[in-house]
């Protein structure tokens, strides 16, 4: 089938719903209104509003509820409406969910997702924009999800929604409706904890995820006609960081630049530059580049377009780091 | 039965059993056999309580919020409850995790520090709430499998008059009152959060009526009348299981000791005003009911503080016998399909402590 991300979010809905009976999707506007950009876009007439349900508008309670869903063995998939309204579910996910099978010694599992759309550059209003990916990285037992492609948002949200831990999927939602590709039709899973390599290249490791790997990849081709051969690695899942498909990348290339729209201080970027250079020191031949959002808040529409990496900043890291 | 209401009320607190422990005239008491386990679960509480404060002293526990003088509330709410009914309650309600199945050998190891279970199979609650309100939303999750599933069993979540405060109360009172959840939600008001008074949490001239926004029942009741709040919990319960919908029951109680072992009382309230509540301390009261209503043999609570003290000797021995937890143990019980990643974080992590000796 020929889907683009939204469509193959809902696709793996679908599929989740039909097969799994404990599975069950909750969340703001989901129900009737389809959610508000159409992922769940006919799932409670297909599957009834026990199975595909509207609640409050409280995003604590949409987590914790989950949570209570999920402790009696339901596997719910709960939506947030825009992942700059996570803050608000922060004790919920970082403190309950991602703590209930350690806190109750190994008698209850969180078998749960929280998706959320993320990401700026799509003149959202304010506060819709953020990408919080780095803070539920920092609170272990819940696992972090960013797909890049269609075939990825279907294949991972599948394994997130069969996976005994919970997991937090933020779909970028700058790309949902970027473009269609051909996808398998019915089950099929990406697996967790697993980064992908999106490009092969010999001179230049490019890190991103999410939406920021379609600029990585650009960033590649520009790249290419100068003669630099860019390999570009999508992690897919940033908790746990899968640090020996990075290491491997960055063994053979010597080089590495890491990328996000989420603020710089205290970024992923840190993270995997850290990882780098604990395990892959003495085959750096640069320093390690980031090119990442700003050390600010998200800002307005009018600036946000400066902030979020574009391919011409990815190609000028890189350029520096081959020049090092 | 019929002790809810669905709009206020002149709200003196529902009260069966007077100070003195006389009956009011047509109360309606559960049968003896009831009462007498109210009662020695409560005098295993008062129990409980003495010895986990005395280990605190002793440095073999952490920091513990005492329970003394909620015995009835806890007591009365755990007998109520069945099997099936799943709790969500937080440190003032260990009682009630006890009375429900949880052994008390899982809470004291919980305050040494340990792993706080597993919990017994089959035994249905969540984790020993900390975070003041989070487990609101959580019941309501449970009520809402509960009602899924077409299960008969309900959802008890417990908090104090000052989780009330707290949005994540409200988030979960009003997720149940609108998805129409078999959760019943039994706020112990015992007049102080640390040092705040109730009447600084909400203007609010009960916390029982808070529930009619919500579109459920309620019930105040003294939450010093074991019997009155067993009554008023089963009839909630019963009708969340008949699927009736959610409620709310403010039980009315008072904490004799300190919020925990690391706080002091006295700081901020008057020794009178503690004094004067100790005369209204529920376990003599329920005793007086039991010799009032012919059922209290000589030496019974006497014998009943023996087998607590007894049965707090072999759980705290069974809770330091277990080995403390372990790194290995803790990385286990983080992920349940751990990735190569958090393998790699789980060996980077030993082998640095192994590399200076302390594993």
């Amino acid at each position: 089938m020929k889907a683009n991300v939204v469509e193959a979010v809902q696709d793996a809905l679908r599929i989740a719903l039909r097969e799994d009976p404990a599975c069950l999707v909750l969340g703001e506007d989901v129900g009737r209104n389809g959610g508000v950009f159409r992922a769940t876009d006919g799932l409670q007439q297909e599957f009834g509003e026990s199975r595909v349900l509207d609640t409050p508008l409280a995003e604590s309670s949409i987590a914790g509820v989950g949570l209570g869903l999920a402790a009696a063995g339901m596997h719910p998939v709960c939506e947030i409406q825009f992942a700059g309204f996570l803050y608000i579910t922060m004790n919920q996910i970082g403190s309950q969910v991602a703590r209930l099978r350690l806190r109750t010694g190994g008698s209850l599992k969180a078998q749960m997702v929280i998706r959320a759309p993320y990401g700026g550059n799509v003149r959202t209003p304010d506060l819709h924009s953020d990408s919080f990916e780095a803070i539920y990285a920092h609170t272990p037992g819940i696992k972090v999800v960013l797909p890049a492609t269609a075939y990825a948002a279907k294949g991972l949200l599948l394994a997130a929604i069969e996976d005994p831990d919970p997991v937090l999927f933020l779909e970028p939602m700058r790309i949902y409706r970027g473009y269609r590709e051909e996808i398998p039709d019915g089950r099929y899973t990406v697996p967790l904890g697993q980064a992908r390599v999106a490009r092969e290249g010999v001179d230049v490791t490019l890190v991103a995820y999410g939406a920021a790997v379609g600029t990585a990849l650009e960033a590649a081709d520009a790249l290419a006609t100068e003669g630099v051969e860019a390999e570009v690695v999508d992690l897919q899942t940033v908790a746990p960081l899968d640090a020996e498909t990075v290491l491997a990348s960055v063994r053979k290339t010597g080089r590495a630049v890491v990328i996000h729209e989420a603020a710089r201080p205290g970024g992923l970027g840190a993270e995997v530059s850290a990882v780098i250079q604990e395990g892959a020191f003495y085959s750096l031949e640069a320093p390690i580049e980031r090119v990442t959002g700003w050390g600010t808040p998200y800002p307005f529409v009018q600036a946000e377009g400066l902030y979020v990496p574009s391919a011409a900043r990815i190609a000028a890291a890189a350029r520096r780091a081959l020049s090092a | 039965m019929g002790y809810l209401r669905d709009a206020p009320d002149d709200w003196l607190p529902l009260r069966l059993v007077d100070q003195d422990g006389t009956p009011l005239l047509g109360a309606e008491l559960p049968p003896h056999d009831t009462v007498l386990a109210i009662f020695r679960w409560m005098v295993f509480g008062r129990v409980f309580d003495q010895r986990m404060l005395s280990l605190q002293r002793q440095g073999r526990i952490g920091t513990i919020g005492s329970i003394r003088g909620q015995e009835a509330s806890a007591a009365g709410l755990g007998v109520a409850m069945q099997g099936l009914d799943w709790l969500a309650g937080s440190y003032r309600e260990l009682l009630t995790y006890m009375v429900h199945g949880v052994p008390a050998e899982t809470l004291i190891s919980l305050y040494r520090g340990g792993v706080p279970g597993p919990f017994p199979e089959g035994v249905r609650a969540l984790p020993v709430q900390i975070v003041i309100g989070a487990q609101t939303p959580q019941a309501a999750g449970l009520g809402l499998a509960l009602k899924l599933r077409q299960e008969r069993a309900a959802v008890v979540a417990c908090c104090g008059d000052g989780a009330t405060s707290e949005g994540d109360f409200h988030e979960g009172v009003n997720f149940a009152g609108a998805h129409h959840l078999p959760v019943v939600f039994f706020v112990q008001n015992n007049g102080w959060a640390i040092s705040v008074p109730r009447a600084r949490q909400t203007a609010s001239a009960t916390i029982a009526q808070k529930a009619f926004a919500y579109g459920m029942p309620a019930a105040q009741v003294d939450g010093n009348d074991a019997l009155a709040v067993y009554e008023v919990c089963r009839e909630a319960l019963e009708r969340a299981r008949r699927g009736d919908g959610p409620s709310l029951i403010e039980a009315v109680t008072y904490r004799l000791g300190p919020h925990t072992t690391s706080d002091d009382p006295t700081r901020y309230r008057e020794e009178t005003e503690v004094k004067a509540r100790e005369a209204e301390d529920p376990l003599p009261r329920l005793r007086r009911y039991l010799e009032h209503a012919g059922i209290y043999e000589e030496g019974l609570q006497e014998r009943l503080e023996e087998e607590a003290r007894e049965s707090m000797g072999k759980a705290v021995a069974v809770a330091e016998a277990v080995p403390p937890v372990t790194p290995e143990q803790v990385f286990d019980l983080t992920w349940a399909a751990e990735t190569d990643g958090a393998r790699r974080e789980r060996e980077r992590a030993l082998r640095e402590l192994r590399e200076v000796g302390e594993l």
